[in-house]
């Protein structure tokens, strides 16, 4: 079996002042993450308060853009079948993305991807992921 | 302050229609309302707390309150997805031990299948902080249920036969309830050639969209004591969320590993005591996730367990469902926690029907996860004895 991945119509995401330097990146080419001040932990999707100690000062890092799939589901019973995914980021965060530029059912979790920016319909690029 | 011993579920009523494309869903919520308080034997004018989620209709509980006439002195309308009416037990059983009310009534009612939804369409619940970073990657029901079978497969060996087992319980089941949407016994083959929606997920691994509703009535030990209808006490509850972690989550785990012990612990039983369970089958794999996590077998060890007949009742070791579930029987408002308590009081009054009924079922948990596993959800838990 194979599945080519198709480019399909992506609504842009809302934009709000804490997290435009993250869609900022992704116009860039850069994948931002954000590391809080206090406790060093880094988490994701990014918020200006750390999720772990409550701290309420965070600051931007820039992934290398490489990691591994955790687990994945392609959707085919829709216009145009995608690879719903979740990466784990090799900095340790994991995150929800598609698996793009591939064949879809090659996919297999534990395999490694680096990211890709695919474009929205009016907005800024999201980061999706293609094996490495 | 414990719950148990403090309250009972007095009433219980299922909405016998499966399509509803003539009636709003603020008649629903009071039909099943009446039903329930018909089946306890009390009237409108005796409910003081009435408790609602998200389904109903308006503002909270007071839209609904002021179209059924109530007049009260507890309202809550927390809102946890599908195990909300969980959750509203055991928050009534809180309320009426600190004597806020005496008589809870519970409402669930909506209508997907005549608005037409479906578990492949995204559910817009507002401008959520992890919106952003979710919608443009086609983050729908039946994915976020997909990520979590998949990755269980991986870590544990599930295999989708064993997933398609539980389907195969539940419509073992469907077949004796006049009601269930899906009557038809299926095979784990029927399971496997129906077409797959999101990996591993078939269409038969999915619950059914149907319109309807139920309500439940929940008292205190004095109006219980006073009504002609088998005592279903409450024993002990729990809940807790679970959500993505700042990124650092298993989505092998459900909330039910945390809601299932505070039960457990403050019911006083453990796991092998219980006669029968309903759990929330939105799809196969929570069955299997929810399982686990509640104690009935080792961590990854659901797909096994679930295998072979185990969750049919007069067959299995653990009698699930014995209504059809949401995978054959209702799920309405795409809600599945309030069909899961009905049929528990069902099974512990006697009244299940004869070809399911778990003989000498004195002691049942209702268990649900609202939200999606593979991103945020909430679970509660319910633990339930004949007296």
């Amino acid at each position: 079996m194979s599945l080519a991945y198709k480019d399909r119509k992506i609504a842009a995401p809302s934009i709000s002042p804490d997290t435009k330097a993250f869609w900022d990146g992704c116009a860039a080419g850069k994948l931002l993450l954000k590391q809080c001040e206090k406790c060093q932990e880094l988490h994701y999707y990014p918020r200006p308060s750390c999720p772990f100690c409550g701290h309420g000062e965070t600051k931007w890092i820039e992934s290398k853009g490489t990691g591994t799939i955790y687990t994945y589901s392609v959707t085919r019973r829709v216009e145009v079948p995608y690879c719903f995914a979740f990466v784990t980021l090799d900095e340790g965060v994991t995150m929800m993305t598609n698996i793009a530029d591939c064949d879809l059912d090659s996919v297999r979790i534990g395999q490694r991807v680096r990211v890709v920016f695919k474009p929205t319909d009016g907005g800024p690029p999201v980061p999706m992921f293609t094996p490495a | 302050m414990s719950i148990k011993g403090k309250a009972y579920i007095a009433g219980a009523y299922e909405h016998p229609l499966r399509k509803a494309p003539d009636k709003t869903v603020a008649q629903l919520h009071y039909e099943v309302a009446m039903g329930a308080l018909a089946d306890a034997g009390l009237s409108k004018s005796d409910v003081d707390g009435y408790f609602c989620a998200g389904d109903a209709p308006g503002l909270g509980a007071f839209s609904m309150a002021e179209y059924m006439g109530l007049k009260l002195r507890h309202v809550d309308s927390t809102d946890t997805g599908g195990s909300a009416y969980l959750v509203h037990v055991s928050h009534a059983a809180q309320a009426i031990a600190a004597g806020k009310c005496n008589v809870a009534l519970i409402t669930l009612a909506g209508r997907p299948r005549s608005e037409g939804s479906s578990g492949l369409v995204p559910r817009n619940f507002g401008p959520a902080p992890d919106a952003p970073f979710e919608l443009p990657f086609g983050s729908v029901t039946v994915n976020r249920y997909g990520v979590s079978a998949m990755r269980h497969m991986y870590q544990y060996g599930t295999t989708s036969e064993q997933l398609a087992w539980v389907k195969v319980a539940a419509s073992q089941h469907a077949q004796h309830n006049p009601n269930a949407m899906l009557r038809d016994v299926v095979t784990v083959e029927d399971v496997l050639s129906s077409p797959m929606i999101s990996d591993p997920l078939h269409r038969l691994d999915c619950c059914v969209v149907s319109d309807g509703g139920g309500a439940l009535v929940v008292v205190s030990p004095e109006v219980m004591r006073s009504l002609n209808r088998p005592r279903i006490k409450l024993l002990g509850a729990g809940e807790a969320p679970k959500h993505l972690n700042g990124g650092k989550m298993d989505l092998t785990l459900s909330a039910a590993a945390w809601s299932g012990p505070t039960a457990f612990a403050e019911a006083g039983v453990k796991p092998a005591d219980i006669k029968y369970v309903s759990i929330y089958d939105s799809f196969t794999i929570t069955v299997v996730i929810q399982i686990e996590d509640l104690g009935f077998c080792e961590k990854g060890q659901g797909g096994r367990f679930v295998a072979d007949g185990n969750l049919i009742s007069g067959v299995g070791k653990l009698p699930f469902n014995t209504d059809g579930g949401g995978l054959c029987n209702n799920h309405p408002a795409d809600r599945g926690g309030m069909t899961k308590v009905i049929e528990a009081v069902r099974q512990l009054r006697g009244e299940a029907h004869p070809a399911v009924q778990v003989k000498n079922c004195n002691l049942a948990l209702a268990q649900g996860t609202g939200g999606s596993l593979g991103t945020r959800h909430c679970s509660a838990t319910l633990i339930m004895e004949r007296e």
